[in-house]
């Protein structure tokens, strides 16, 4: 596939949310507006899938939610009605515990029904609680145990480069998942092995499970951490759609190192009680909760 | 005499002759290149090989992501790392996927010798056959060691392949044929099995001889592939001769002398006699801590000898 068969400029965001069409060889042509919308339509569907069922974890989904909206309806190179084709670019989420998040957007990209999406963690689901590869289409990595996707995302790049296929690498993790020692052994690899197909997105959200990275264990200077292991680093705020594709769009012209992007986002972005509210890690909201909820995202 | 070959070198040779039939074969290792042999595939396919320097839970990762973009990745390091270190990374990226990495350690049991009790690896086999979906071999000697390398990168799916530093005797022919999941019978006998693995294997034989020049008839089973096991030849096995010794360089808990005890139970409980390691070992020449700790020809004919009694007495 080398374009894109659809004219979606031409049709309502919500349709192309839909999935009815939406599959791609080349970049969307989607505005700023139309790509607000659907960011706005994830987040519904995120809380309603994590209210439906009582247990999951909203706040580092939500914090997402710019991020993959960015990724699938401007930059990355799918077809959803064909998710093994071969020149895809592949989407790592390594931070797996925002699977909410990733099925949300895959069923707005087409990848899945959204009818589906009320199944979130119920028996016989495809959509399990962490991502599970070869369950649910569009996901190539089985997460949830944090450190890996880097790692994992370093392996598909080689490949990449053996086969010479252009498509491109992006691994999206948390800010606490930093705190894993592989992420660093990954670092230190992806830098040796000149990996400028490779991209990493830090949701830098600044919560971990436990309470506030800075009083856990502290990270920064995150920026500096990056850069002294070889890699050409991005700042951007992770909420401004129009940011986020401007960063991934600067990370593609890099050559001979790999880029990280560290997108300064807000954990439980766009529901009041939830934003920079540790609680909200793993915890559904309750009947009223959800109810307030969908209210403010309305 | 004797050809000598340790099954860490058959392992190095036969990833080149792979390397060079198919493309789609990468090796990846954590700066062990020169202990598994892995460096002469990167000698002769430097772009498809990645050594990923002392990190062993990146190195696996990358395997896995190798694997699910369609390359056949070998993984290489010590049996102590590997899946031990990166147990986690093995379990949800590779055999929960059931991605197609072979992971293929060396160094592994109390043979590595003076390097110690850190570099024993004598638990590797319980944890590789905790994992469902993982195939896990422990070849005999150099030549099951190349045709199980070979049937490994034919053969969809991961597999763990646990090979040793030590030279040891070649006990089979070329002619031999291995076939993934099948006990080999190398000899007869019909008032006990002893069921070996690995280099033990050569070692049950010699107790056999022994044993035989004593009146007593010994079957000798290689079980090399120990995930999934052969039960239709240990419930044959326990048929024919009613007695059971299991022999391996490695624990009791986890390891072959548990599953075969597991399929016994199941199936046909017989007496069974397990010899293996029951505790870390020290440092020591490999032949001097084989006879610490009774992994020998003589240990082997003691539990025979045990194991007859009891099938004797009904006990």
């Amino acid at each position: 596939m080398t374009e894109n068969t659809n004219n979606s400029a031409s049709t309502s965001a919500e349709k192309s949310a839909a999935g009815v069409f939406y599959s791609t060889g080349a970049p969307g042509t989607l505005s700023i507006e139309e790509m607000k919308v659907i960011a706005r339509k994830i987040r519904r569907e995120i809380i309603t899938m994590i209210g439906g069922v009582g247990s999951g974890h909203p706040g580092g989904s939500l914090s997402a939610v710019e991020i993959l909206t960015a990724l699938y309806f401007k930059v990355l190179k799918y077809n959803s009605a064909d998710p093994q084709w071969a020149d895809r670019d592949r989407f790592i989420l390594s931070k797996g515990h925002a699977a909410p998040a990733l099925y949300a957007t895959l069923a707005a990209a087409g990848y899945l029904p959204e009818s589906e999406l009320c199944t979130l963690r119920k028996i016989d689901s495809r959509l399990q609680g962490h991502p599970e590869c070869g369950k649910t289409p569009g996901v190539e990595m089985s997460a949830g145990a944090l450190g890996q996707g880097l790692s994992f995302g370093i392996g598909v790049s080689l490949a990449g480069r053996l086969n010479n296929q252009d498509y491109r690498t992006y691994v999206l993790m948390g800010d606490g998942e930093c705190e894993e020692g592989q992420v660093w052994e990954a670092a230190m690899a992806a830098a040796q092995f000149k990996l400028d197909k490779l991209i990493a997105i830090v949701d830098n959200n600044g919560i971990q499970l436990d309470g506030w990275i800075k009083n856990i264990m502290a990270l920064e200077p995150l920026r500096q951490k990056w850069e002294s292991f070889g890699w050409n680093v991005i700042e951007t705020d992770g909420h401004d759609v129009g940011q986020v594709i401007e960063a991934l769009g600067k990370a593609r012209l890099v050559t001979g190192q790999p880029t990280v992007i560290i997108a300064h986002t807000i954990k439980g972005k766009g529901v009041s009680f939830m934003e920079n509210n540790p609680d909200f890690h793993g915890k559904a909201p309750n009947a009223d909760e959800l109810k307030i909820a969908l209210k403010e995202l309305e | 005499m004797v050809q000598e070959i340790s099954t860490r070198d058959a392992y190095g040779q036969t990833l080149v002759e792979l390397g060079r039939k198919n493309p789609d074969i990468v090796v990846v290792d954590a700066d062990l290149a020169k202990s598994t042999q892995t460096y002469l595939f990167g000698k002769e396919f430097p772009n498809r090989f990645f050594d990923c320097g002392i990190a062993e839970q990146n190195m696996i990762t990358i395997a896995a992501g190798l694997a699910s973009s369609g390359k056949i990745p070998f993984a290489s390091t010590f049996a102590v790392f590997l899946p031990g270190r990166c147990f986690d990374q093995v379990r949800m990226s590779i055999a929960q996927p059931g991605l197609n990495v072979k992971m293929a350690t060396t160094h592994s049991g109390i043979s590595v010798g003076e390097d110690g009790i850190s570099h024993q690896a004598i638990e590797d086999l319980a944890l590789a056959c905790a994992l469902p979906g993982v195939t896990v071999i422990v070849p005999a000697d150099g030549i099951e060691a190349a045709k199980a390398v070979r049937a490994a990168a034919e053969t969809f799916g991961p597999f763990y392949l646990r090979l040793g530093r030590p030279k040891v005797p070649v006990i089979y022919t070329e002619d031999y044929k291995f076939e993934i999941g099948k006990a080999s019978c190398l000899k007869t006998g019909k008032d006990v099995t002893i069921i070996a693995i690995g280099i033990m294997v050569k070692t049950a034989l010699d107790a056999a001889a022994e044993l035989q020049q004593q009146g007593m008839e010994c079957t000798v089973l290689n079980m090399s592939t120990v995930q999934p096991i052969d039960e239709a030849a240990i419930i044959k096995a326990a048929a024919e001769t009613g007695a059971i010794v299991t022999v391996e360089e490695h624990l009791a808990n986890g390891g072959l002398g548990s599953i075969v005890a597991s399929v016994l139970a199941k199936n046909r409980p017989v007496p069974m006699e397990i010899i293996s390691m029951q505790h870390y070992a020290m440092s020591g020449k490999p032949a001097e801590l084989m006879e610490r700790y009774g992994l020998t020809a003589k240990g082997i004919s003691e539990a025979v000898k045990r194991v007859l009694k009891r099938k004797f007495s009904g006990r």
